[in-house]
């Protein structure tokens, strides 16, 4: 019996212990106010004899050094504006690796000032992680705030309510090699607009540079990069994914069997797409940037990326609006703000937001210091101002651009109306894989039979999400 | 001595005293833990359970706490930051998934390849090895080889072999007048692609473990059945195999467990899901629910009805084998 009670008394020592640490470990309650519930100060500037210590994530790595070496110079100079205010960067590269950044949420570990992709909105709300901001950003806290394109700030909000502040923002087009297209005696300022344009140009650039390894297109079919891109290519011929309530699926329609039918057409009758298609991101901007292939569906942001990872060349790169060009597919990446913030941390995150990147001819928009430091100027990004700052902001990039900027002519002047990407579009993309992997690896490939299974598929999942 | 130690374990044994716990006392101090007081007790055993503390905070934070976490996950959903019970609803939701079925197909599909193919090769390659009397120790290098390399790097040599236009597999079956293969790129071939490569890499811990069992069956056996006239295959079904059957029975279980939670390899062989979802796993799903959808409680649920199903699979199999024995 008393053996029993020492044991019993053991076992419960030692429970208590890992339930300790465990406890210990866990989410800790947010000791904050909420910053946005009657904090009358709160759209006034930051005071700048204010003591407060920011962390913000996505400063540049040291492998990137002009960027790092300005983001450090940048700290110095809004020191000088802030004296009392401390920044500390934290590095990273990817400023997000989508399953790190959803266990830092679940976590409550990101930085007090944190980077997201706008499509990460509700993710961070469901997490309870974001702190409101819509009484902290005013005219005055974000003087460049009434000219940033509304379609933007709208993503950014919900329920009325403002959570974070663009930093970048891109829409979907066609990215190709000039010299690919001038090899294979197509005119590289002349892109195709059209599906039927696209089709052809690829077959003449495989039927001329096929023997060459080159292929004419090169499409995504898996890692819910299929679905994304077959999403970016339906909105460009005015199709929608989802029924405007997001609760039904829209995608089961003629446009969508022409598009993957086109695909299908490309890959087994033309042969102009190779027999891999991209299974992960990444995988098209290889074939990119080591000139394996003429075309992709893209945004402007990969354009940097293939020339610094896989050494093509700016001058070799275009862009084209989307084929179809009724609307685009737009996305991008902002700032929010943590909700356990203090509210002087709060505003000093959007002191430190806007002097970085939503003041021109500052931070992310000085394009003299760019230029001077080797990072590349006249890319059609960010995208996202409009008015009076639209029009400073090109005239300034035009003036010290570093890369041909009328190589993404056509893509700046068509001003194709943007949508935004579907309610619950991870799950729908998941299921838009299969259809595109059908389409581009089964030659006997039934398309009305692929989509109407896919229909079928999303409507279940949104019916289980309501 | 010796009449001594005949009567304690006559003792043991007239007085049912068998159990591991009883035969472990020291002879002689039979009694000595019911007269010591609980302090003392605690005193002479504290540098025990200090060692063992350590690891039960190792298992309890990275292993059981998680699994009661999962659990707990499985009933919750968290909305706007708000954490709420919904019962069953997430066991719902995974349930009516139009992937949940495919996801166990081929997942199954994945086990079953993998033991025809990642249980069979290993044991016959662990029979040849066995046979060699000379250079056993460089073979078996040879064969151990490819488990010394990093996953990811199998994984990205075999996405290069099996790549339809510029790989190898394709340039051996042009080169031997066969019809090239899609691979990876077909959803009839995909999974079995995958099998290949995840057996490639795994087999040579497998064949070593069969290679010792084997060391350890008895050569009289042989010999005796070579008299008697036994063929090969005849030596191998009457001799081999019943003589390192727990072994067999042991990798069995352990390779079906292993397998049925296959991710590592569909993720970055075909992208997970692979063409028309014919590679995307039960395990593949957890993580799409986790961290592509957001949703813990989904994912843990699903969890749950993968250890469930794998808890069922082991019990009825550890009963099945004590029945045999």
């Amino acid at each position: 019996m008393k053996t029993n009670r020492y044991r019993t008394l053991v076992a419960i020592v030692l429970v208590a212990g890992v339930g300790m640490t465990a406890a210990a470990c866990s989410d800790s309650k947010d000791t904050a106010k909420d910053p946005g519930s009657g904090d009358k100060g709160a759209s006034a500037k930051l005071d700048p004899s204010t003591k407060v210590t920011i962390s913000v994530d996505c400063m540049p790595p040291t492998t990137k050094a002009a960027e790092r070496k300005q983001w450090l110079d940048d700290i110095a100079a809004f020191k000088v504006l802030y004296p009392n205010v401390t920044v500390n960067g934290k590095d990273g590269f990817p400023c997000e690796d989508p399953a790190k950044f959803t266990a830092m949420m679940k976590g409550g570990t990101q930085t007090d000032t944190f980077y997201t992709y706008m499509t990460d909105k509700d993710q961070v709300l469901d997490a309870g992680q974001a702190a409101d901001i819509t009484p902290y950003v005013t005219p005055e806290t974000v003087p460049n705030l009434n000219d940033i394109d509304p379609n933007v700030m709208n993503v950014l909000k919900d329920g009325g309510k403002l959570y974070g502040l663009p930093t970048s923002n891109y829409q979907m087009g066609l990215i190709y090699n000039r010299k690919i297209f001038t090899q294979a005696g197509l005119d590289p300022n002349k892109p195709p607009t059209t599906w039927e344009g696209v089709r052809a140009a690829a077959k003449t650039i495989q039927d001329k540079l096929g023997s060459q390894g080159i292929h004419g297109f090169i499409e995504n079919a898996g890692g819910n990069q299929g679905g994304w891109h077959f999403t970016s290519e339906l909105y460009g011929l005015g199709g929608q994914v989802t029924s405007e309530d997001g609760k039904k699926a829209a995608f089961n329609t003629d446009e969508s069997k022409t598009l993957l039918q086109t695909l299908h057409d490309m890959r087994f009758t033309d042969n102009s797409l190779p027999a891999t298609p991209g299974l992960a991101w990444g995988d098209v901007q290889k074939a990119m940037g080591t000139s394996k292939v003429g075309m992709y569906v893209g945004a402007p942001d990969d354009i940097p990326l293939v020339v610094q990872q896989y050494q093509a060349k700016f001058e070799d790169l275009g862009m084209a609006p989307i084929p179809g060009g009724k609307t685009s597919l737009f996305g991008g990446a902002d700032y929010m703000f943590k909700k356990s913030s203090t509210p002087d941390q709060i505003k000093a995150g959007i002191a430190w937001v806007n002097f970085k990147f939503l003041t021109l001819e500052k931070g992310q928009f000085n394009y003299a210091r760019n230029k001077t430091d080797g990072i590349p100027v006249g890319l059609p990004q960010p995208f996202f101002f409009t008015g009076a700052s639209k029009d400073k902001d090109t005239s300034t990039k035009t003036a010290s651009a570093t890369v041909p900027v009328e190589n993404f002519a056509t893509y700046v002047a068509a001003q194709v109306p943007v949508k935004p990407e579907p309610p619950n579009a991870q799950k729908i993309y998941t299921v838009l894989d299969n259809a595109m992997s059908g389409a581009l690896t089964n030659k006997n490939a039934d398309i009305g039979k692929l989509l109407t299974t896919a229909e079928t598929q999303v409507n279940t999942l949104l019916a289980a999400s309501q | 001595m010796a009449a001594t130690t005949v009567s304690h374990n006559k003792a043991k044994r007239g007085s049912g005293q068998s159990s591991p716990r009883g035969s472990r006392r020291r002879p002689g101090l039979p009694d000595e833990n019911a007269r010591a007081g609980f302090g003392r007790r605690l005193r002479r055993d504290l540098q025990a359970h200090a060692f063992m503390i350590g690891a039960v905070l190792c298992f309890g934070f990275f292993s059981w706490y998680p699994m009661v976490r999962e659990v707990i996950m499985s009933f919750q959903k968290t909305k706007r930051g708000e954490t709420t019970w919904v019962g069953w609803k997430n066991l719902e939701t995974v349930w009516n998934d139009p992937g949940f079925w495919p996801a166990w197909r081929n997942t199954m599909q994945f086990t079953l390849y993998a033991l025809v193919i990642g249980f069979a090769v290993p044991f016959v390659i662990a029979i040849v090895l066995n046979e060699f009397r000379h250079a056993q120790a460089y073979l078996r290098i040879l064969v151990y080889l490819p488990v010394m390399l990093p996953p990811v790097a199998g994984v990205l040599l075999f996405k290069y072999f099996y790549n339809p236009e510029y790989g190898l597999f394709n340039h051996i079956l042009h080169f031997l007048h066969l019809p090239e293969q899609a691979w990876l790129d077909s959803s009839s071939t995909a999974m079995i692609s995958v099998v290949i490569a995840a057996t490639w890499m795994s087999a040579g811990g497998a064949t070593l473990i069969y290679l010792a069992a084997l060391q350890n069956v008895p050569g009289e056996l042989y010999e005796a059945a070579d008299l008697d006239g036994a063929g090969l295959l005849s030596k191998i079904w009457h001799i081999t195999i019943p003589q390192t059957r727990p072994v067999l029975s042991l990798m069995l279980l352990l390779q079906i467990v292993a397998t049925m939670q296959e991710f590592t390899n569909v993720y970055l062989l075909t992208g997970g899901a692979g063409p028309e979802n014919s590679t995307g796993t039960v395990v593949y799903m957890v993580y799409q629910y986790a961290f592509r959808y957001d949703s813990f409680g989904s994912a843990s649920a699903l969890g749950l009805i993968m250890l469930v199903v794998l808890g069922g699979f082991s019990g009825l199999y550890a009963r099945l084998s004590r029945n045999s024995d």
